[in-house]
C-alpha cells in the first residue's frame, strides 16, 4: 500500500465518525424536520455513485483505445464502488422521500435514471463473471453505455418537471447547512480514493498472480 | 477494398438472402411477438375492456422481448456457421459490417412492428393508427435506439459463455430510455387531444438517442470484436 494510505485511512475514520455530530448541530429543515438529515449523506453518495460510473467509462474508453490493463483494473474497481454508491443512494432517497414526497418511490427521470446506471454497472459485473474469456473488452463496451447515461442523471431534474430537488438547490443553501454537507462530501470522497486504491491494487495482484500460474503451466 | 456503403449494401443483401430462403429468424420472431401479445391480452383485458395506455406499453414491451430473440438468433446463426469470423476477416471497415447487420435487424424488427400495430390495436382497443405517419417515425427511431445496442451486445456476446442469458440482462438496462421515450411518444399520439409539440418532443429526444448509441456502438464495434 502507499504511504499515504494508512493516515488517509484514519482521517476517513475521524471524518465518518465526527459526521453525526455535525449532522446533529445542523439546523432542522422547516417542512420536512429530522428526516431531512437523511440529505447529508444521500447526497454525497450519489455524487460518488455518478464519479464512480464517470471514473469507469472513462477508464474503459481507455482500457478499449490503448488494451493497457492497469486502465481494466480501475474500471473494475469504479464499477463495483458504482454498485455500492449507487445502492447506497437508492436505499437512502427513499426513506427521504416517504416523508417528504409521501411515496417510497416514483417513476421521475432523476430516479429513473439513477436506477438504470445502478442496474447496467450490476450488469458489467455480472458480465465479468460470467462471460468467461475476454469479458473485460466486452464489459468495457458496456461501461460506455452506462457513462453515457451520467450527464442525463444530472441534467435530469433542470430539465424535467420532476419532484426531485433541482441541482441549484445546494449552492443555496445557508452555511449552518452547507458545512456539514460538504464536510461529508470530502468524508464520502476519501473513502472514495481509499476504496478505489485498495481495490484497484488488488486486481492488480491477482493479475499478476494469474499471470504466474500461466508461466508455470507452460 | 470496397467502399463502406458497398459493404453494408452485400452485407444486408447476404442477410436478406439467407433469410428469405429460410425464413427462420422471421417467423419465430413473429410467432413469439405475436405469442407475447396474446400473453398480455390473456392477462389484461377484462369484458373485452385493456386498461388505459395499456396497447403503448405492451407493443414496446413485445418489440423488446422479440428484439431480443430475432437479435440472438441473428449471430447464433453466424456462430454457428462460422459467417462472422469471416465478415470480420474480410478487408472491409469493421463499422460497416456493424451498419450492415444493423439495418438487417432493423428491417425485419420494422416490418414486425406493422404486423404488431394493428393487431394490438385490435386486441386492446388502442388508437394507434390515428396519425400513422407519426407513429411510423416514431417506432422506427425507437427501433434503430434498440437494434444499435441490441446489435453491439449481441456480436461481442456471440463468443462469451452464457450468452443467452447475457444479452437480455446487458440490454435491457441500456435501452430502457428509449423504452420510455418510445412508449410515452406513442402515448402521444393515441391521446384524445393530439398535442404535435409533446410527439415532437419524444421524437425528437428517440434521434438524441439513436445519435448517441449509434455513434457509441460504431466506435466500439473495432476494438471489442479484434480478439
Amino acid at each position: 500500500m502507499p504511504k499515504w494510505f494508512m493516515p488517509l485511512a484514519a482521517l476517513c475514520g475521524a471524518m465518518f465518525a465526527a459526521s453525526p455530530f455535525l449532522i446533529a448541530n445542523a439546523p432542522y429543515e422547516s417542512t420536512m424536520g429530522l428526516v431531512q438529515k437523511v440529505f447529508y449523506y444521500h447526497m454525497p453518495s450519489a455524487w460518488m455513485f455518478l464519479l464512480s460510473a464517470l471514473v469507469c467509462g472513462v477508464a474503459s474508453a481507455r482500457y478499449l483505445a490503448t488494451g493497457v490493463v492497469r486502465h481494466d483494473h480501475t474500471a473494475q474497481a469504479a464499477a463495483e464502488l458504482t454498485v455500492l454508491f449507487g445502492l447506497l443512494t437508492l436505499v437512502s432517497g427513499p426513506l427521504w422521500a416517504r416523508r417528504a414526497w409521501g411515496t417510497w418511490w416514483v417513476w421521475d427521470p432523476r430516479l429513473t435514471s439513477s436506477l438504470v446506471a445502478w442496474m447496467m454497472s450490476c450488469a458489467y459485473l455480472i458480465l465479468r463473471r460470467y462471460g468467461g474469456p475476454g469479458s473485460e473488452r466486452l464489459a468495457a463496451g458496456v461501461a460506455l453505455f452506462g457513462m453515457a447515461n451520467v450527464p442525463f442523471i444530472y441534467i435530469s431534474v433542470n430539465y424535467w418537471r420532476t419532484i426531485h430537488p433541482a441541482t441549484s438547490v445546494v449552492p443555496t443553501l445557508p452555511v449552518s447547512m452547507g458545512l456539514p454537507l460538504w464536510f461529508c462530501v470530502a468524508a464520502f470522497l476519501v473513502l472514495f480514493v481509499l476504496l478505489m486504491t485498495m481495490r484497484v491494487r488488488l486486481e492488480a495482484g491477482r493479475s499478476r498472480l494469474d499471470a504466474l500460474h500461466l508461466a508455470l503451466d507452460e | 477494398m470496397p467502399g463502406f456503403v458497398s459493404t453494408v449494401r452485400h452485407i444486408v443483401r447476404k442477410d436478406c438472402t439467407v433469410e428469405f430462403r429460410s425464413r427462420e429468424i422471421a417467423y419465430t420472431t413473429i410467432f413469439f411477438a405475436v405469442s407475447c401479445v396474446l400473453t398480455f391480452a390473456f392477462a389484461l383485458v377484462r369484458e373485452g375492456r385493456a386498461p388505459e395506455g395499456a396497447g403503448e406499453g405492451i407493443l414496446w414491451a413485445t418489440v423488446t422481448f422479440a428484439g431480443t430473440l430475432a437479435l440472438g438468433r441473428t449471430f447464433e446463426r453466424e456462430r454457428q456457421a462460422e459467417t462472422l469470423r469471416a465478415l470480420l476477416l474480410a478487408p472491409v471497415p469493421r463499422s460497416a459490417v456493424y451498419v450492415g447487420k444493423l439495418v438487417g435487424i432493423v428491417t425485419l424488427l420494422f416490418g414486425m412492428e406493422l404486423l404488431l400495430v394493428p393487431l394490438i390495436s385490435l386486441l386492446f382497443g388502442a388508437p394507434l393508427l390515428r396519425h400513422p405517419i407519426w407513429l411510423a417515425a416514431t417506432l422506427l427511431s425507437g427501433t434503430v435506439g434498440f437494434a444499435a445496442v441490441g446489435t453491439l451486445f449481441a456480436a461481442m456476446l456471440v463468443r462469451a459463455r452464457s450468452r443467452d442469458v447475457l444479452l437480455p440482462v446487458l440490454l435491457y438496462p441500456a435501452v430502457v430510455p428509449v423504452l420510455i421515450a418510445g412508449v410515452r411518444g406513442t402515448s402521444s399520439l393515441t391521446a384524445p387531444e393530439f398535442d404535435w409539440l409533446i410527439a415532437r418532443f419524444w421524437l425528437a429526444l428517440l434521434f438524441a438517442f439513436d445519435i448517441v448509441f449509434v455513434t457509441l456502438a460504431l466506435w466500439t464495434f473495432e476494438p471489442v470484436m479484434s480478439d
